[in-house]
């Protein structure tokens, strides 16, 4: 059986709108203007035992929103969902002691007071006993290195620090499903490796099904085989990563360094030329085409250096979503 | 066995709470101070009826009217409710959702910081109560053992049902984001009906018995009168407490379980 099973889940908002101006204003004090929106619509998957799948997709493509369904917190509008055994809507106790969700920012966390504390109440709240919760504080601690951190107000945490906290809270009872939400937005790059290291270490030491939303591609490349792309509420593709980088991008992208330069149109018939300076020229090229053409460039041209490889997937991903919406 | 061991877990996770709660009211001791000096209300209407010479049209003594205005001053201290403001800010700026995935009903969060903050109001309202009798000295009284203690009991009951009344408010954001609007409607019956600005003995009976179908009358004149030492049907003043606590509580239970179903997670 699946940790996570979702089916034809759909959820509509009401959502109410105002015409700029002191016309628009007087109007919407009187008479509220009320559309829907279909944020979620008719999705199905399912996610197995210790999977860490990447759900991926702009900006109100239906992420969050599915996210916060699969955790309990908002109600579908149609549809049915079982997580871990368990059907989220109706909050029970087991489920929630087997679930976290990770809001980036979003803070469980007292902002005055040290993480400790929360931590502590966090303990008490999920039945910890005082020596249990010390050893996962420590085991947590030391797989995220915090450590004096911890005893320093929230406040005065960097934003790093901050996440790190934030994970301790989310992940000290040990859920066995975890959904996060843009868990390194806003991170420098250390700590983004740092956090994708630690969850990759959760993942491998409990078996955790983790299902990772982020506008990061490092994060689903270094963490998940698998994604969901999701579009205007409806899951585009669910399959590995490259899979969607065969489906998206059916070129690969061919770098050469000639020992002289040769004009921009004699490379005209191997393929797109994304660059040309001089001795540099970056070209695309279908796969279909791709051996034989890289062996008559080889033939025709005095190449120094050959570099071959996928256009990167922010950027394939990022023209697909352009050409969704218009 | 089972039983046993769930009362021990809530007990500890109501002291954990109470403790961080504590120690965050801790931080904010200067909000505290000025909360309570906000809270000087009865004081100041005392003051006003003994100025005015219009007790005794009423038929109240001098000692009388200051018995319960100091007694309504410290019922109204460990009375104070904010939990629509902070309600409301939790659920428009996304700090609910947090508190809604973990297992314990958020409400006892947001009733345990009320009584953190009672807690570190204490002294404060010691200093206050010691200084007016030192400046003061015909304004002390002691009142005796029994009295005090069901004044305890009546207390923590009067701060419950205002507690509950509130919280029952609060369910509007489920609804309309905006429940604090509410509060501010709900200052005007509580100044006036639960004898804060004026004992209730000196209201027109009619009034007086619109008030006593209202919870306002229980959650300051009665503890009042209680601990200044004044008649008072004390049967009757427990078992409206009790009847309005599970009322509020029952449509309380009712609201959630329809309002949670609204919930739309926003700020996160």
């Amino acid at each position: 059986m699946s940790k996570i099973s979702v089916r034809s889940l759909t959820k509509n908002f009401l959502i109410t709108e105002k015409v700029p101006g002191i016309k628009g204003t007087i109007k919407h004090f009187f008479k509220r203007r009320r559309r829907k929106v279909v944020a979620v619509d008719q999705v199905n998957f399912d996610i197995e035992h210790g999977e860490i799948v990447g759900f991926i997709g702009s900006n109100g493509a239906g992420k969050t929103t599915t996210l916060k369904m699969l955790c309990g917190l908002i109600h579908p509008s149609s549809g049915s969902i079982n997580v871990a055994g368990y059907q989220p809507i109706r909050r029970q106790r087991n489920f929630l002691s087997q679930i976290t969700l990770v809001m980036g920012q979003k803070q469980q966390l007292i902002w005055d007071l040290p993480p400790l504390d929360s931590l502590r109440v966090n303990a008490a709240v999920y039945g910890l006993s005082n020596k249990e919760a010390n050893k996962r504080i420590d085991e947590l601690a030391s797989m995220l290195d915090l450590s004096s951190e911890l005893s320093r107000p929230v406040r005065k945490l960097s934003l790093g620090e901050r996440m790190k906290a934030e994970l301790m809270a989310a992940l000290l009872h040990r859920p066995s499903v975890l959904f996060l939400d843009e868990p390194t937005l806003g991170l420098d790059i250390n700590s983004q490796i740092r956090v994708r290291q630690f969850l990759s270490e959760y993942n491998n030491k409990y078996g955790a099904t983790i299902l990772l939303t982020s506008h990061y591609m490092g994060d689903i490349t270094s963490l998940c085989k698998r994604v969901l792309l999701i579009h205007r509420g409806n899951i585009f593709h669910d399959g590995s990563l490259i899979q969607l980088t065969q489906k998206l991008a059916p070129s690969r992208c061919v770098k050469i360094e000639l020992t002289e330069p040769i004009p921009e149109d004699s490379f005209r018939p191997f393929g797109e030329i994304l660059q040309y300076k001089g001795h540099l020229i970056r070209l695309l090229i279908p796969r279909s085409e791709l051996a034989l053409n890289l062996s008559s460039l080889l033939d025709k041209f005095p190449v120094k250096d050959l570099e071959v490889t996928d256009p990167p997937i922010e950027e394939t991903i990022g023209k697909l979503l352009k050409a969704g919406t218009t | 066995m089972k039983i046993i061991n769930r009362l021990i877990s809530n007990i500890r996770v109501a002291r954990a709470l109470l403790i961080t709660q504590y120690a965050l009211m801790i931080e904010y001791r200067a909000e505290i101070i000025l909360w309570a000096i906000s809270g000087l209300l009865p004081l100041i209407m005392l003051g006003i009826w003994q100025e005015a010479g219009i007790s005794k049209t009423f038929g109240f003594s001098n000692e009388w009217l200051a018995r319960y205005f100091v007694s309504a001053f410290v019922v109204r201290q460990f009375t104070a409710v904010w939990v629509m403001v902070s309600f409301e800010e939790d659920n428009l700026e996304g700090r609910l959702s947090p508190y809604l995935l973990q297992p314990i009903m958020p409400f006892w969060r947001y009733f345990i910081s009320h009584i953190a903050e009672q807690l570190t109001r204490l002294p404060i309202v010691i200093i206050f109560i010691v200084s007016l009798f030192a400046l003061k000295t015909n304004l002390i009284w002691i009142p005796d053992i029994f009295r005090t203690a069901l004044f305890l009991v009546a207390l923590f009951l009067s701060f419950t049902v205002r507690f509950l009344l509130h919280w029952l408010f609060s369910m509007v954001c489920f609804w309309n984001d905006r429940a604090s609007a509410i509060e501010r409607l709900l200052l005007l019956p509580y100044l006036f009906l639960s004898g804060l600005v004026a004992p209730l003995d000196s209201f027109p009976a009619s009034i007086r018995s619109f008030a006593m179908v209202t919870p306002f009358p229980y959650i300051l004149s009665f503890p009042s009168k209680l601990l200044a030492g004044h008649d008072v049907n004390i049967l009757g003043g427990f078992l409206a407490l009790f009847l309005w606590g599970t009322t509020l509580l029952l449509l309380s239970y009712i609201f959630w379980k329809k309002g949670i179903k609204n919930y739309s997670a926003m700020g996160a």
